[in-house]
């Protein structure tokens, strides 16, 4: 009992001191904010208070552990949730800001739904929400079954989860109030980085000491992808967003850097959060499901180590590629445009194992959809990869850089890679984390891929006749040597472009939610009536980890 | 996992001895093509370090073999553009803004760098046409100018801007806040609407128009005229056409009168070289609109750069 009064208690303590917060703010999204926090509090408050089993501690009985001899799978079940919600969200302000470049009538006048707020809304919904989600979700399934161990922690898996659906939420809702430190993908403000900070500590303790308790002798590869993931993104995020708050009860801070020092750090962090986050923590997931999807052996063992050591070691110098041709001096542009080139076929290593985990299963491409959505997902990896090397070298980038090719390069590895590999995954994951026979539909899989892929190629297609358009326009000198075009007629060029990329927009976001019809019907034990499609087995038996004797 | 080595059959390949919930791995070697393209884009880039700047030093980086230089590029290209116009700017600079015309090569290149400029610098207000923005900038394709559209009046225009306070060549001319001042009550407000509108014929007469042609006599007539005709020695626009820069219904002339909005254009003498701006008159000219130089105009002969602008009110067509 002492235990529950402590821990609601603390709730309650938590909950106050957020108010007092709220109460002394110096600015509005401040007091916002700490509202938001106290709620989450109170919220945690009434669980602490309406779980608790009463009778149990009457009886003076304690705790019962969850059955040892089965996953911990809670934290995953919300977290597919979780990536399904966010992912509606997410997507659906992608196809909203994509209407208001094409229709600018659409920021309503309003300063909270100008494109400078749902941007930031947008990216940070698709990347951290949407694809952190999957992440963490996954990375907790992956690590439990490859190292054959419960999740270490158990309390601490399911604070990562809250947590980092409240940093969610706070760094969401200070967009559209206008808070931002003004770094792409770092926009959220110095409390909401000091939260983030904590849940990832928290998320890197469950992790290793899920690999640490494991009863495999060796450490699976994926689990190699996730751990660089979640170590280098801590690095990132602490380092890019050393800042000194104006005031400890307001909402704005200063940076530590200035100048072209910033602005080198800024794309430290974020070309490598497209690299950790985007490529090693998405790869994780391809190295644990396309194999069991295909229930094939990976291709190489050999590769596999190559390319990730090279892959980790090459792509943490890329970073200043995303300022060629500015005040970076040009040594530190030369470093950001080789690393770049050489991060290349490090890059398609990882589509080399992917891809060629098939060999002996390639049948399977045409009878089912989930391995089709992967093998998808892995060439428009393998595209982007190429297309960022490419993109990163100083001749192409003097006409590519600010253009929107930059946007279809970003969405053909988003949408391409990131999108459809976790569709993939969510797939193969509903039926199992909730013991279902099979998905409501495989044949709707099917209908989401084709919508996914044409969207695709709608958004790519568009953006990189855009793009190329732009950076002729900005640079077609006359005759006479004057420039042809003023910036207003390339912006007025882009208006069909930018209709076509909505129109691809508009096709994935129809194909995402086919999915979550699919997966919600899953889980409400329906079953489609359909023609079969290949389906891998799934052994719940075997699904199980080794409990160790006691 | 106990290591137990198998050749995969599918592949032939063996595998390395490892499970992991079901998922082995095959001993496959590197592709050699794969092995191969990573030594070559690490060959490359050992190359390219050497030739581009790369290395950096305590004091600053190697250069480079190349002596390349992002700044340097810049230069040399900026360089090779300008020395390509300088034969032509310098020609422009030389020849009177009103002999402009006679010389049609001249002219078709300062319309052409009168245009880059103008794509930069002006199309923010007056759009990339140069047909301005609807109740706010004026259109500069037509015929109807404030201050008067010959090339010389046009450059002074340009240079010395419209209402800037801290400049006394500047063009300036204020229009007196009727209503918001009290000078006139609505109701005469209301009549001087009516007669104004039935200077551009949009409305027939009326008694209110009758009680209006004594206020427009009395207050308006000294700049706009007495038939509407405009003054262009203080930009007063002109009432018996068909074009409004504020809007011509009821609505938009009575709140001209009320509160007027003196519109302001920033001058380009302090910015721009005196070439830019020739052009530049040069562009506007040829948009449409342009005026033959008043015949007082041609006998002063006005300084290329600073021409003051001499006659006024010519209806001449270009």
């Amino acid at each position: 009992m002492d235990g529950l009064v402590m821990k609601a208690g603390g709730w309650l303590v938590l909950a106050l001191l957020a108010l007092g917060m709220a109460a002394v703010a110096v600015d509005t999204p401040f007091a916002v904010h700490m509202c938001i926090v106290a709620i989450a509090c109170l919220a945690a408050l009434w669980f602490t208070i309406s779980r608790a089993n009463y009778d149990g501690i009457a009886r003076g009985i304690p705790k019962t552990s969850a059955n040892p001899s089965m996953y911990d799978d809670d934290p995953v079940r919300w977290g597919v949730i979780a990536t399904l919600f966010w992912g509606v969200a997410g997507m659906a302000a992608g196809l909203y800001v994509a209407l208001q470049l094409a229709f600018p009538a659409l920021n309503l006048g309003l300063e909270y739904t100008t494109f400078g707020r749902l941007r930031p809304l947008h990216t940070s919904a698709v990347i951290f929400a949407f694809g952190g989600n999957a992440l963490i979700a996954t990375s907790f399934y992956v690590v439990q079954r490859t190292c054959r161990a419960r999740l270490a922690f158990p309390a601490l898996a399911r604070f990562v989860f809250w947590g980092y659906q409240l940093f969610i939420v706070l760094a969401a809702t200070g967009y559209l109030m206008g808070v931002t430190e003004g770094k792409e993908y770092a926009e959220p403000e110095w409390y909401v980085d000091l939260w983030l900070t904590i849940v990832w500590v928290s998320y890197l303790a469950v992790f290793v000491g899920t690999i640490v308790k494991r009863t495999e002798p060796h450490i699976y590869v994926a689990n190699w992808f996730y751990l660089s993931f979640i170590l280098t993104v801590a690095m990132l995020h602490l380092v890019n967003n050393l800042s000194m708050p104006a005031s400890l009860f307001g909402s704005k801070s200063y940076s530590a850097f200035a100048g072209v020092q910033d602005a080198l750090t800024q794309w430290w962090y974020g070309h490598n959060a497209v690299g950790f986050f985007l490529t090693a923590g998405f790869l994780a997931m391809m190295y644990y499901f396309v194999p069991k999807q295909a229930e094939r052996p990976v291709y190489s063992y050999r590769l596999s180590i190559i390319h990730f050591w090279s892959l980790i070691f090459l792509y943490i110098w890329a970073g200043p590629h995303h300022l060629h041709y500015t005040a970076l001096p040009d040594w530190a542009q030369t470093l950001g445009m080789v690393f770049s080139v050489m991060l290349w076929m490090p890059s398609w290593g990882g589509m080399i194992n992917g891809l060629m985990t098939l060999n002996g299963a390639w049948d399977k491409i045409r009878t089912d959809p989930i391995i089709r959505m992967m093998v998808m997902a892995l060439a428009f990896y393998g595209m982007s990869t190429f297309e960022g090397p490419m993109m990163s070298i100083k001749w192409v980038n003097s006409m590519s850089h600010y253009t929107d090719w930059t946007i279809g390069h970003v969405h053909s590895g988003a949408l391409g890679w990131n999108g459809m590999i976790t569709f993939a995954c969510v797939y193969y994951l509903a039926p199992r984390l909730w013991s279902r026979p099979r998905l409501y539909s495989l044949r709707m899989v099917n209908w989401h891929f084709w919508l996914a892929t044409v969207g695709i190629v709608f958004y790519a297609a568009s953006m990189w006749v855009a793009g190329i358009m732009q950076g002729l326009m900005w640079r077609e000198y006359g005759s006479d040597g004057y420039l042809v075009y003023s910036f207003a007629e390339s912006v007025a060029a882009m208006h069909p472009m930018y209709l076509i990329r909505a129109t691809g927009g508009l096709l994935y976001l129809a194909g995402f939610i086919i999915m979550i019809v699919n997966v919600w019907a899953t889980l409400a034990r329906k079953v489609r009536d359909e023609l079969p499609m290949t389906e891998t087995p799934y052994n719940a038996a075997a699904d199980r980890p080794l409990v160790p004797a006691e | 996992m106990v290591d137990q080595k198998r050749i995969d059959e599918a592949t032939g390949t063996s595998t390395v001895g490892h499970e992991w919930d079901g998922i082995e791995e095959l001993n496959t070697p590197l592709p050699r093509w794969w092995l191969w393209t990573f030594y070559l884009t690490i060959v490359w880039a050992i190359g390219y370090v050497i030739l581009y700047p790369a290395w950096p030093m305590i004091h600053s980086a190697t250069k480079g073999v190349l002596g390349w230089s992002s700044r340097g590029q810049l230069e040399q290209e900026l360089d090779a553009q300008t020395a390509r116009r300088a034969p032509t700017l310098n020609a422009i600079a030389a020849t009177p803004i009103a002999d402009l015309p006679t010389k049609p090569q001249l002219m078709q290149a300062a319309v052409q760098g009168g245009g880059a400029a103008f794509r930069v610098h002006c199309v923010q207000c007056h759009g990339s046409g140069g047909a301005g923005v609807k109740k706010l900038y004026p259109n500069l394709t037509d015929d109807d100018w404030l201050w008067g559209g010959d090339l010389a009046t046009v450059q002074y225009t340009i240079a010395n801007g419209i209402r800037n306070p801290d400049h006394a060549e500047t063009r300036m001319s204020q229009m007196p806040a009727f209503g918001h001042d009290g000078i006139l009550n609505p109701a005469q407000i209301a009549d001087a609407v009516s007669f104004v509108r039935t200077l551009s014929k949009q409305e027939k007469p009326s008694a209110s128009s009758a009680r209006g042609g004594a206020i427009f006599a009395a207050n308006c007539a000294v700049c706009h005229g007495p038939n509407g005709d405009g003054g262009r020695t203080v930009g007063a626009p002109k009432l018996n056409d068909a074009i409004w820069l504020y809007g011509g219904d009821r609505d938009s002339i009575a709140a001209t009168i009320t509160q007027p909005r003196n519109g302001v254009m920033p001058r380009w003498g302090n910015r721009l070289d005196p070439v830019t701006i020739k052009m530049l008159a040069a562009y506007v000219y040829s948009l449409g609109g342009g005026e033959k130089a008043p015949v007082l105009a041609a006998t002063s002969a006005p300084a290329p750069t600073e021409a003051q602008p001499e006659g006024q009110g010519s209806n001449g067509k270009p």
